[in-house]
């Protein structure tokens, strides 16, 4: 069974003004086939999480680790975390000009499995993960992200997660900008492909809204950099009620 | 020459002139000079001793590395007649013509001393005449000029309602320095594709000039790979009410290379439209790209669609990508002028958003050059011409890796 295992991540960001601490501790163990979601007020450091895990390099780890089924994944490329079975759905998915989203995919999961897929069967999976995305037929010519809405961008992050069978997905507010209809498909599909794979998911979100259709094992509220209360699905409702100020007003207090 | 180019540039009431003023030519000097700024006012020949020497600080030279070709500019030409290839093409035809060919000199004007050395020096012009409304493609293909400078001449006809795809496609050795001009009749569809992939050290300096007739459309296509010094000036008159213009460019620059290309777009009649798009790359040491777009838009152009821009993508430390937008306005009624011009290195999140999803590095970066230049080589409309240029990037970029 595969583990994902952070372990007091301390996180650090350049910015105009200098260097700024965001993650102050983190602990946080992710099995597979459980759903973690994690809730915060904005700026509590949650998409930080998010990046780090992925790799991006404008974020520095100064102390802590991260693992997956025992590999550091500090020490690994973006490519190589990916090859690895982790991944970002990412809030906002850029644009790249000129490269076809068939294409996208095709080079994508040549790359995760070693090996190009088998072409009948992939362009059959390909057509099936699309419908149940409700995303017409023309959007595998559509240069990747160009021109797509927003909920067309999300729609799209979620297709390759379905497509590339990850381990462990990270979900950064995959719901914000997202309309009722287009919020169900998209949930639909991170069951979905939970079903069919039993990946494992930190699904990171502002609101609660998500959660009435993607359903979380454990519930963790991250305040100013590090995990401040943590509980079941019943904490989400509490937050629903109460918000974040409690959580605010004891950070102030320290 | 004064008469052909009044007609082509009919003056322009909105440019000031010495009268206006109140002033008068003295017989002290050039008390009454008023300076050249309109695109169109500038002075043409087809006679190379008209010109003064080239030095460099003109407008047309400025960019240029005009110490390694005086040889084009000033020296004297080999004009004769060389040899070529030709794919067949039904309603095509192409032939050696005399400089009496009465087409000649109709679709526009040197501007410059390198352009008037080849009108000079041309012995007799090779003639690419379209007919025929069904679509076809001619491929011609010049790969040995050799290595002596020489002066060439080609006129491209589309008579009216003709269609065609014409594509100039060249290799080997070459200095040359030469014109081309195109014509369409009213209501032709052409599209002239030209492709230079030169040997390492050659140099080209070539001008095309367009005249477009009424409800006319030309598709021009610069895709300059090879060579080292490349220029290619399209210079286009949409005179025919109503024509229409697609002028593209996809250019890779690797060190040492200097590729240039100096558009103009001269809208002369009401209801014409032009989209100007030019991308290139550049990559290596000394790689050097020019790119100048002037679009001009004359009192007579009402209605006029007009819209440039020039991308360029930096791959490499050590490059320069020059990149000049040019409108003028003389008229008020016109749908829209816009233009846009960018220059930039990778965007580092195109290739973390690639990486993210198990791309490595290397294949990123190829994927995002690629989808950069596709957007010209997806519009070539030729299958096979796509499928090579695509090729010939890859091969590009794997040479800069190399590096």
């Amino acid at each position: 069974m595969s583990v994902l295992e952070i372990k007091d991540l301390h996180v650090s960001v350049e910015t105009d003004q200098g260097t700024t601490q965001i993650l102050r501790g983190v602990n946080l163990t992710i099995n597979e086939g459980e759903i973690h979601a994690i809730m915060g007020p904005n700026g509590s450091g949650k998409s930080t999480l998010a990046y780090t895990i992925a790799g991006h390099p404008k974020y520095h780890v100064e102390s802590g680790t991260i693992q997956l089924d025992g590999e550091d994944v500090l020490a690994m490329t973006v490519d190589a975390r990916a090859r690895a079975g982790l991944f970002l759905a990412m809030q906002y998915p850029v644009e790249i000009p000129g490269v076809s989203v068939t294409n996208f995919l095709r080079t994508a999961k040549t790359a995760i499995d070693g090996t190009a897929p088998p072409i009948r069967t992939w362009i059959k999976d390909v057509r099936e993960s699309m419908s149940r995305l409700r995303m017409d037929k023309s959007f595998a010519e559509r240069n990747v992200n160009e021109g797509f809405s927003g909920g067309e961008k999300k729609r799209n992050e979620i297709l390759q997660l379905e497509l590339l069978r990850p381990k462990f997905a990270v979900l950064d507010e995959t719901d914000s900008g997202l309309d009722v209809d287009a919020l169900k498909i998209v949930s639909e599909g991170v069951n979905r492909a939970k079903e069919n794979t039993g990946l494992g998911i930190l699904l990171i979100t502002h609101y609660t809204r998500i959660l009435r259709y993607i359903k979380p094992d454990f519930v963790h509220v991250f305040v100013n950099g590090r995990i401040a209360e943590q509980g079941g699905p019943e904490l989400a409702d509490r937050l629903e009620d109460e918000g974040y100020d409690r959580y605010l007003v004891d950070t102030n207090v320290n | 020459m004064s008469v052909a180019s009044a007609k082509l540039n009919p003056v322009s009431p909105a440019m000031p002139t010495a009268e206006q003023h109140g002033i008068k030519e003295h017989s002290d000097g050039r008390f009454g000079y008023v300076p050249v700024q309109t695109r169109s006012a500038r002075f043409k020949s087809v006679n190379v001793a008209d010109f003064a020497a080239v030095t460099g600080r003109e407008a047309v030279w400025k960019f240029s590395p005009v110490a390694r070709f005086t040889d084009l500019t000033a020296g004297e030409l080999d004009g004769s007649v060389y040899d070529y290839s030709v794919t067949d093409a039904p309603g095509v035809t192409v032939d050696w013509v005399d400089r009496g060919d009465p087409r000649i000199g109709t679709a526009g004007l040197p501007e410059e001393r390198a352009s008037a050395n080849a009108w000079t020096s041309f012995e007799r012009a090779l003639a690419i005449t379209v007919t025929g409304e069904d679509e076809k493609v001619l491929t011609l293909t010049r790969e040995n000029l050799g290595s002596a400078p020489r002066a060439a001449h080609t006129i491209i006809e589309a008579r009216p309602f003709s269609h065609a795809t014409v594509i100039l496609q060249n290799s080997g050795d070459a200095r040359i320095t030469e014109n081309v001009e195109i014509i369409l009749g009213d209501s032709a569809n052409l599209t002239v594709i030209t492709v230079q992939e030169w040997n390492a050290d050659a140099v080209q300096l070539a001008s095309h000039f367009a005249t477009i007739g009424r409800d006319a459309r030309l598709k021009h296509i610069v895709v300059s790979l090879g060579g080292s010094i490349v220029r290619v000036n399209p210079a286009v008159h949409l005179a025919g009410s109503g024509s229409d213009t697609e002028l593209l460019g996809l250019y890779f620059a690797d060190a040492g290379q200097h590729l240039e290309q100096q558009v103009y777009v001269d809208h002369i009649a009401p209801h014409t439209r032009s989209r100007v798009t030019y991308k290139g790359a550049l990559q290596g040491k000394a790689a050097r790209t020019v790119w100048i777009g002037d679009v001009l838009i004359g009192p007579g152009a009402s209605g006029t669609d007009s819209y440039e821009q020039n991308r360029n993508l930096v791959l490499s430390e050590g490059t320069r990508a020059d990149s000049v937008p040019n409108l003028e306005i003389e008229t008020g009624d016109i749908l829209g002028a816009g233009h846009a011009s960018a220059t930039g290195r990778f965007d580092d999140e195109q290739l973390f958003y690639l990486q993210s999803r198990g791309i490595t590095e290397d294949e990123a970066r190829r994927l995002v050059v690629r989808g950069f230049l596709s957007e010209i080589v997806q519009k070539l409309g030729s299958k096979p011409l796509e499928d090579r240029l695509h090729a010939a990037i890859e091969a590009e970029l794997a040479v800069s890796e190399g590096n």
